[in-house]
């Protein structure tokens, strides 16, 4: 479209500029920092002695709240496709002239501050709760039993909390599916189970696909949930010993490298994901 | 039963819509809260205290409001108008590196919140540069940027590319042509990428508080008093700020919808 070669890469260079200097710095500062020698402290200064043993320390004193996160957001990512699909498949092919309005109505609850909804579930679920209550009474929970501060609420949380992420890309590759290939399919005396089965989940999978790594990766390192909804012991997640590592502990060099395994982490097995879903096309 | 058959889908897609909002319900019904005591967050007595006088008896609230406002504003407008750059130089030109380019946009989405902020706090840290508004912009700006791109570029991935060529073949030079047609048509795409921008840099906690110091933003300040007690007051922003966004979405949504209309009378 054009002569000069260098005006892609002016209007470019300024964000990228800024991500580069606020995002990849960042990224090797915290691998440098995950290498200080940890008998340091933020006034005293840290020494830089390539100290890998603060791999080792992290992943054997937290390997179980790593395994908690991954555990607890793979839980929240199935939860919300199971609930999610049939919203995004109800918009995307059967709303007719309401599409518009039930999307902003999908949006809409997350204008409201995602602190403040996550405190609303703790009244909601609190021990002195009518919907407690409710439970106890229908024998659906024993007497005295609790919801808040057990690993239940927390993965309930995550699972409300990232729903739109799920519901967005699932919506976007539901609507580009053209209805007559169900119609065809049951022209062609398929149930109606097996033209979902075999026409509209697989031309959703790229959808699928998005929405569950836009779901897992948030929760997997969110400690708001955890926090909030959570008890004191079997609830707690990786992103809030990375909290409290830095911020209470001042504990830089561990606390770097749980970061930088969490990072890791993601990074492999979204690789390893993708490959097998066989959607490249995602970046 | 037919009809439920034939409706089910959209039966249980209503009420999964439901459940989306039953938190909201309850942050709405608490702003008209009356509490027994700061540390029950449960309903008790219907007041509009709250309503009418927000900023009195939470007092560092408001101040918090206000620094919220600010960040989100400033970092609205430096992260739409660099990602509006990025998406058109991404849509509209040809060149070396343009995958790195998108990988590089890419990254920030997929990496948990806690490994940005705790990241950002390193560099911070190890650059004894001082946290507080700037470092909370920075950071804002930064996360903000790839969810601005991949909005514009949706919009400019829908756009008709003729409309510009046509433009250029009346002897527009690049300048007029992205002034005079792609600006106006871009407008709604990067509307709602500024109104994301804002509500992302609005609501954040997680980034916020690795790189806040002392500065407290309205997320902060409910975190802190999740642990103090809640007052009743921050329900009146949470519902207060759900209600303008809505009302800027659906006005959106009419003036589009008139536009249309418009163009196809």
């Amino acid at each position: 479209m054009t002569s000069k070669k260098w005006v892609p890469y002016l209007l470019l260079a300024p964000g990228a500029l800024w991500l580069a200097l606020f995002f990849l710095t960042p990224m090797f500062n915290l691998g440098a920092t995950s290498l200080y020698d940890p008998s340091g402290s933020l006034e005293t200064g840290y020494v830089m002695n390539g100290h890998v043993g603060n791999y080792v320390d992290a992943l054997s004193e937290y390997w179980p709240q790593f395994l908690r996160s991954f555990t607890f957001a793979a839980i929240a990512t199935v939860l919300a496709l199971i609930i999610a699909y049939p919203l995004a498949y109800a918009i995307a092919l059967k709303s007719g002239q309401w599409k518009n309005i039930l999307l902003i109505l999908v949006i809409a609850p997350f204008f409201t501050s995602f602190l403040l909804r996550t405190l609303a579930w703790t009244a909601i679920l609190g021990d002195n709760s009518s919907f407690v209550h409710f439970l106890q009474n229908i024998h659906i929970l024993p007497e005295g039993g609790r919801i808040l501060a057990t690993p239940f609420a927390v993965v309930m949380g995550l699972t409300y909390n990232f729903l739109p992420f799920m519901t967005l890309p699932l919506f976007t590759s539901l609507e580009k599916v053209d209805p007559r290939l169900i119609e065809a399919a049951g022209d062609l005396y398929s149930k109606p189970f097996n033209g979902f089965h075999r026409v509209v989940l697989p031309l959703s999978m790229p959808g699928v696909v998005a929405g569950t790594l836009l779901t897992f990766i948030p929760a997997s390192g969110d400690y708001i949930n955890a926090q909030l909804l959570g008890g004191i012991k079997d609830t707690t997640m990786i992103g809030n010993v990375i909290d409290r590592a830095f911020l209470e502990r001042g504990a830089y060099p561990t606390a770097a490298a749980l970061s930088f395994l969490l990072m890791a982490a993601i990074v492999i097995l979204v690789a390893s994901y993708v490959k097998r879903a066989g959607t490249d096309e995602l970046v | 039963m037919n009809w439920i058959r034939k409706n089910i889908i959209m039966i249980v897609g209503l009420l999964v819509l439901f459940y989306m909002f039953i938190p909201v319900f309850v942050v709405i019904a608490l702003s008209f809260n009356e509490p027994k005591s700061r540390l029950t967050y449960t309903f008790d007595k219907f007041t509009f205290d709250n309503w009418l006088h927000p900023c009195s008896g939470a007092e560092a609230m408001c101040p918090a409001v206000m620094v919220s406002l600010k960040i989100g504003l400033i970092s609205t407008i430096g992260a739409t108008i660099l990602g509006t750059l990025m998406a058109y130089a991404l849509m509209r030109y040809r060149f070396r590196g343009k995958g790195v380019a998108n990988l590089l946009l890419f990254l920030p989405m997929a990496s948990p919140e806690v490994v940005l902020g705790s990241s950002l706090l390193t560099l911070f840290v190890s650059a004894s540069f001082p946290l507080g508004f700037w470092t909370i912009l920075i950071a804002h700006i930064m996360f903000c940027l790839s969810f601005v791109v991949v909005t514009v570029k949706a919009r400019l991935a829908g756009m008709d590319p003729r409309l510009e060529q046509a433009a250029m073949d009346l002897y527009a030079n690049e300048w007029q042509t992205f002034r005079r047609i792609t600006l106006p048509l871009l407008a709604p795409g990067i509307a709602s990428a500024a109104l994301l921008s804002f509500s992302l840099s609005f609501d954040d906690f997680i980034v916020t508080n690795f790189n806040s110091g002392s500065t407290v933003t309205f997320p902060m300040f409910v975190w802190g008093s999740a642990q103090r007690g809640i007052p009743p007051q921050v329900n009146v922003i949470g519902s207060a700020v759900f209600l303008i966004a809505l009302a800027i979405v659906v006005l959106g949504q009419i003036i589009g919808a008139r536009k249309r209309k418009a163009l196809a009378a």
